[in-house]
């Protein structure tokens, strides 16, 4: 399998919202790539009959009635927030800025 | 100290447990500074919740089964009002505002919480060398890692801060650190505990289990903490097991299988260790016989992409906005990227771009897909095994505990996790139990698995290699 380029370390952490240096970019390169360098392993299996494991129990949907019930308090919530309004976790502008 | 003899004789009067609270202060203040087990130990909390006992007592009230017992929490479990940190900057700050599960039924019991203790960052890593707050050091080597990621647990029972402790296990992280360490460990079956309250790295293998100074005092907290728990959908709608009742029943007519592929690879002086441990199990009336799972070899890998993809989703909680650590940005976008990239060490970084990177377009079905599939391969096989076994036997760490600064290439120390990680993708029970001594004179963990909901039988064979456990002169062959 291909290694992973500098070029996909850096794409990646835009999508993990992360920001690299260039220093930075380089060492996770080397360090994600010797990872996948053991996924061959996995890769190398014939796997095509073998169904999927997403979860070590079997789930299904179950359904409670809807009683009202405790839950966290706001003000101890929101007094934890970096910032809060209004009742509300207070973010930066999302809207109107240039990107 | 023993959590079965605290709670007996605090609850009838005969010891204070703020005497014995005042015991385990002392040995913190005696090694602590050398240690670093602890990111918080909480003596004004805690001289309240002893007292509060006593008077309980005094009054003539049961204060419960853990009554006065001592326990250290591991960081990524949620405490009302007290910092919880992960071991991360991320979580600057913060103070939850409700407490774990097993946070309010251990404090429900008379347990007395001594104090946060210290982990690889979100629990990713298998030395705490990893935390933002600088390295746990092993109580038996002060030049040696404790394990991870629970390792300030695993070193606080170690080193008699704290009677009991409680870690979360993903790949491994409550039962490598206490075979480093030579302490019971214990990862119970998926779903057994709840977890609610623990910050999640890998929901679909992590684990909360006990750190004990014996099979018994493991088997008391696991008794105490286990059980469903409407708050945690995962978990299994049923009572916890009553295992100490059971606890000296032995092994006899008992089927327990040696894992071939896991005694590959070891280190000679563990795997003598794991061998001895079949024949002290063979004396008491067990039949051993070895079985493959040659699955648990693509484990590794398997569980390398698993773990990772669903941390890079868990994590994407921490940007900010609700929690912790906020680097100011012009706008929201550039705030979670600043913030993220201030907040979260290395490793975690890593992990999170190789979880994003195997769930990303063009690369799912080739990692995380297969790893899914193979998962499939490790459960089967293993229910194979146990078709005609009752439990199954291995090496808890492929080695005793190695230097500081000793796996700095990251498959070195992922495969740290190679025996253990088998039974998070399979969500079943597995614990290690110190079995004598081995390079350096360094514990020795020799682990015991069981199917789903095994907990009893893994426990009375536990007890068996508990009783039968070479003295220290007894492997004194083993040291180099």
């Amino acid at each position: 399998m291909t290694a992973i380029t500098p070029e996909e370390v850096e794409h990646v952490a835009v999508l993990a919202r992360l920001r690299l240096s260039p220093e930075e970019v380089t060492h996770f390169t080397g360090h994600l790539g010797a990872i996948l360098e053991h996924a061959a392993d996995v890769e190398a299996l014939d796997l095509a009959d073998v169904p999927p494991t997403s979860h070590p129990v079997h789930l299904e949907n179950v359904m409670r009635p809807d009683t009202v019930g405790p839950t966290l308090d706001r003000s101890e919530v929101l007094a934890e927030a970096p910032a809060a309004e209004q009742d509300r976790f207070r973010v930066p502008p999302i809207l109107g800025v240039e990107p | 100290m023993s959590a079965v003899e605290i709670a007996a004789r605090v609850r009838s009067g005969e010891w204070s447990a703020v005497d014995v609270l005042e015991g385990h202060l002392e040995a913190i203040s005696a090694r602590e500074g050398e240690i670093h087990a602890f990111n918080l130990v909480m003596v004004d909390e805690a001289r309240e919740a002893a007292a509060a006992v006593d008077s309980a007592v005094a009054s003539g009230r049961d204060p419960g089964p853990l009554a006065g017992v001592p326990v250290a929490l591991k960081d990524n479990m949620c405490t009302r009002g007290v910092p919880t940190t992960c071991s991360s900057r991320i979580l600057d700050g913060w103070r939850p505002p409700y407490d774990a599960t097993v946070v309010t039924r251990a404090v429900e019991a008379g347990a007395v919480v001594i104090g946060k203790t210290n982990l690889d960052e979100f629990a990713m890593g298998s030395s705490t060398e990893h935390s933002a707050f600088g390295p746990t050091l092993n109580p038996h080597d002060t030049t040696r890692v404790p394990g991870g990621s629970s390792g300030g647990s695993a070193a606080a029972v170690a080193a008699g801060f704290s009677s009991v402790a409680l870690g979360s296990d993903t790949g491994g992280s409550i039962r490598q650190p206490a075979a480093l360490c030579g302490v019971v460990g214990v990862k119970p079956t998926y779903g057994l505990v709840s977890r609610y309250g623990l910050v999640a790295f890998a929901s679909s293998l992590d684990q909360i289990g006990p750190f004990a100074g014996s099979v018994a005092d493991a088997a008391l907290m696991l008794e105490v903490i286990g059980g469903h728990d409407p708050m945690d959908s995962t978990s299994i709608p049923r009572p916890a097991p009553d295992i100490s009742a059971h606890l000296d029943r032995g092994v006899e007519g008992m089927r327990i299988g040696l894992i071939t592929e896991l005694l590959e690879g070891v280190d000679p002086d563990v795997a003598a260790r794991v061998h001895e441990a079949a024949e002290t199990l063979s004396a008491a009336g067990a039949v051993i016989d070895e079985v493959s799972v040659p699955a648990t070899l693509y484990g590794l890998t398997a569980y390398y992409l698993i773990a990772p993809a669903e941390a890079s989703s868990n994590l994407a909680r921490f940007d900010g906005v609700r929690y912790g650590l906020r680097v100011d940005g012009p706008d929201t976008a550039e705030m979670m990227i600043r913030t993220r990239s201030a907040g979260f060490g290395d490793e975690v970084k890593a992990r999170i771009m190789l979880g994003t990177f195997a769930l990303s377009a063009g690369y799912y079905e080739a990692f995380y897909g297969k790893a899914q599939k193979v998962r499939t391969l490790v459960r089967r096989e293993f229910g194979a095994a146990y078709a005609d076994h009752d439990l199954l036997l291995s090496p808890t760490s492929p080695s005793v505990a190695f230097p500081l600064g000793a796996k700095a290439d990251p498959m070195s120390m992922y495969m740290c996790d190679v025996c253990t990680l088998p039974s998070n993708l399979s969500g079943e029970a597995a614990m290690s139990v110190p079995f004598g001594s081995g390079a350096h004179g360094l514990p020795v963990g020799v682990q015991v698995l069981a199917p789903a909901m095994g907990e009893v039988e893994m426990f009375r064979a536990a007890a068996v290699l508990e009783a039968g456990a070479p003295s220290e002169s007894a492997t004194e062959e083993g040291r180099s």
